[in-house]
């Protein structure tokens, strides 16, 4: 499989995780082991940043591992730059997942103030991943404010739903010239799969995991959806034909 | 820059893995709804001759799906054919002994006027030869100006420029530039286009990211069939195609493969494409890019145009002279190329009717410029 690149740093797991909603720490690191994952994403609010030894951290530092502090809890650019800002200091990282949900029930990301956060924190020289809507514009504004990827959601947050935004996101995909990774609204690992054969780079998964019956077994399961999902991506998914042949032919003037 | 893009392809491996599609290849495009480059290698490679039909059928309704039962009307006014190249192949080669032609501003406005005269034309597409000491970026500003009132839309064919000159060009009224590649072979570029500025490939071919920069808003783009192999050529066209779009995406972009028609120097085409092979190709383009403008000029015939223009086809010169002065100041003058078309504008528009569709003679308003 082709290696994935995101600030300069290579990937070879493109299935991206949470570390929200775990019944135990104990199981969230072990779900993180299982997944393979080497891009683990941490809500800044949940970190006891002034103590080192804080256990949920503890729980997911690994060597191979590369943080991904996010911003969740933030309503604007300014708040969201403030917290890129600490998360550097505290995690010692140039990662950062922008978040920006100033709507507590749904958590949809606010665009306009995506965007001004991305062009800040890009001049500021941070390595910018925001959560966004599957809005093929406002990836390209992205893009030029010197994002590192984008992540639109595949359904609303936490809802399971799969990827709704299909046609969406296969427009983003052709279109984009930085990493597209599918965050969000992914139930099941046939989601993750489905996600990956379009073409997606990686795709970040929670809620599946975390509440799963059992999470290290689900966390597995969608390892393995993501490599097969890209593995067919890569040697090029077969033909069902949906072209009918006209009766009175339309090219017979060429005979 | 594409040019640095275009390094990793190589001409030969292209043409190579172009004839090496299968039928299964083509099976595959024609399922897909966002297709890629290799994709539409299948779709131009021989593999594709037996799914014509299928073909036909999925670019007409692609382009009905975005452009509907239209097709856009434009005509060419050419306005100088001094010209410093020697495109071995072109009728304004520096080598060929004629007197060259610049008109002047008084001229062109009357060409503006004989050319409304001829029919409702919004969409005037200026063509210049090569020579920037006597048709600079300031003769082509005020050739802009001039044409301005008589026309809401101006798109100039015209030399690479910096990205400096296109910004000016677009405050005094040019909308979209069209200039062909003429073909991405890079070494035989050379032996086309010996001499001149345009010997200069990388300063031609990343003369669309300039245009891109300089915010045109519309790119027309373009290989001349007759130099290389066509399939290659297209192939590279639709990776520089896909290339601006991601990178210029408020640009509208159009595409063009005229083939090579007799003109004055005697050159002979290396390559001469089918009917069904053009058909092939612009379907091609078409299920690869569903928003690409496809135009077809008078160089086609009126029996193989009025069949495609419900095939993929989106816009159509009519009534066209293609030498400078034509409409009026010079009736007899050299033409670039010998046109097939010679019906009137009424009379292709009559055909359009015919067909089912609208002939479109203005979508766009000087307003938004």
């Amino acid at each position: 499989m082709e290696k994935l690149i995101i600030g300069g740093r290579e990937f070879t797991s493109r299935l991206f995780v949470g570390t929200g909603k775990f019944s135990s720490n104990r199981l969230m690191s072990e779900a993180i082991k299982a997944s393979g994952s080497q891009m683990v994403t941490v809500a800044l609010k949940r970190i006891d940043t002034a103590n080192r030894e804080d256990d949920m951290l503890g729980h997911i530092l690994r060597p191979d591992v590369q943080l991904l502090p996010n911003t969740s809890g933030v309503r604007n650019a300014e708040e969201a730059v403030l917290a890129a800002q600490l998360a550097r200091e505290a995690f010692e990282t140039d990662f950062i997942k922008l978040e920006i949900h100033p709507d507590p029930k749904y958590l949809l990301p606010d665009p306009i103030e995506t965007l001004k956060a991305t062009e800040e924190l890009a001049r500021l020289g941070f390595i910018v991943l925001p959560y966004i809507q599957a809005d093929p514009v406002l990836c390209k504004r992205l893009e030029e404010a010197g994002t590192a990827a984008v992540m639109p959601l595949g359904a609303p947050i936490g809802t399971n739903k799969g990827i709704v935004v299909k046609d969406l996101l296969e427009i983003i995909i052709e279109e984009s010239n930085v990493p597209v990774v599918v965050d969000a609204g992914l139930g099941a690992p046939s989601h993750a799969a489905e996600a990956m054969e379009m073409g997606a780079d990686a795709v970040l998964v929670n809620t599946a995991i975390a509440v799963a019956g059992d999470p290290v077994a689900m966390a597995r399961a969608f390892a393995k959806a993501v490599e097969a999902g890209r593995e067919a991506y890569e040697a090029g998914l077969g033909s069902c034909s949906r072209v009918a042949v006209a009766s009175s032919p339309l090219t017979s003037f060429l005979d | 820059m594409f040019s640095e893009v275009l390094q990793n392809y190589s001409w030969q491996d292209t043409t190579d893995k172009i004839m090496s599609m299968t039928g299964a290849d083509v099976e595959r495009a024609l399922a897909k709804n966002h297709l890629d480059l290799d994709d539409f290698m299948a779709l131009v490679s021989p593999a594709a001759a037996p799914y014509l039909e299928q073909m036909a059928a999925l670019s007409r309704h692609y382009t009905q799906e975005r452009f509907g039962k239209t097709i856009s009307m434009y005509i060419p006014m050419y306005i100088t054919n001094s010209c410093t190249n020697s495109c071995v192949y072109c009728g304004f080669n520096r080598h060929n002994l004629f007197d060259r032609v610049v008109l002047d501003m008084e001229q062109i406005e009357n060409e503006c006027k004989a050319i409304r005269r001829l029919g409702p034309f919004e969409n005037l597409l200026l063509v210049t030869g090569e020579n920037p000491r006597v048709a600079g970026t300031d003769y082509l500003e005020q050739a802009l100006r001039v044409c301005r009132p008589y026309f809401n839309n101006l798109t100039m064919e015209v030399m690479p420029l910096s990205a400096e000159d296109y910004s000016r060009l677009t405050h005094s009224g040019l909308n979209g530039v069209v200039c062909f590649q003429e073909t991405y072979n890079r070494e035989r570029y050379k032996v086309y286009h010996p001499a001149g500025m345009k010997s200069k490939f990388e300063w031609r071919v990343n003369g669309f990211d300039r245009m891109g920069q300089a915010g045109l808003h519309k790119i027309g783009m373009g290989v001349l069939i007759g130099l290389e192999d066509w399939r290659t050529d297209v192939t590279m066209m639709a990776m520089h195609l896909r290339y601006l779009r991601k990178h210029y995406w408020r640009t509208r972009f159009s595409v063009n493969f005229p083939r090579m028609r007799p003109a004055a120097g005697g050159f002979k085409p290396n390559v001469i494409l089918s009917d069904r092979e053009l058909a092939q190709l612009t379907f091609a383009f078409r299920i690869y890019d569903h928003d690409v403008d496809i135009s077809y000029s008078t160089r086609e015939c009126p029996n193989f145009r009025d069949h495609m223009l419900s095939l993929g086809v989106t816009s159509m010169s009519a009534g066209s002279k293609t030498d400078p002065g034509g409409y009026y100041t010079y009736p007899q003058s050299l033409e670039q190329f010998a046109v097939s078309d010679e019906r009137t504008p009424a009379e292709v528009a009559e055909a359009i009717r015919r067909a089912g569709y609208e002939a479109v003679w203005k979508d766009w308003d000087k307003v938004f410029d």
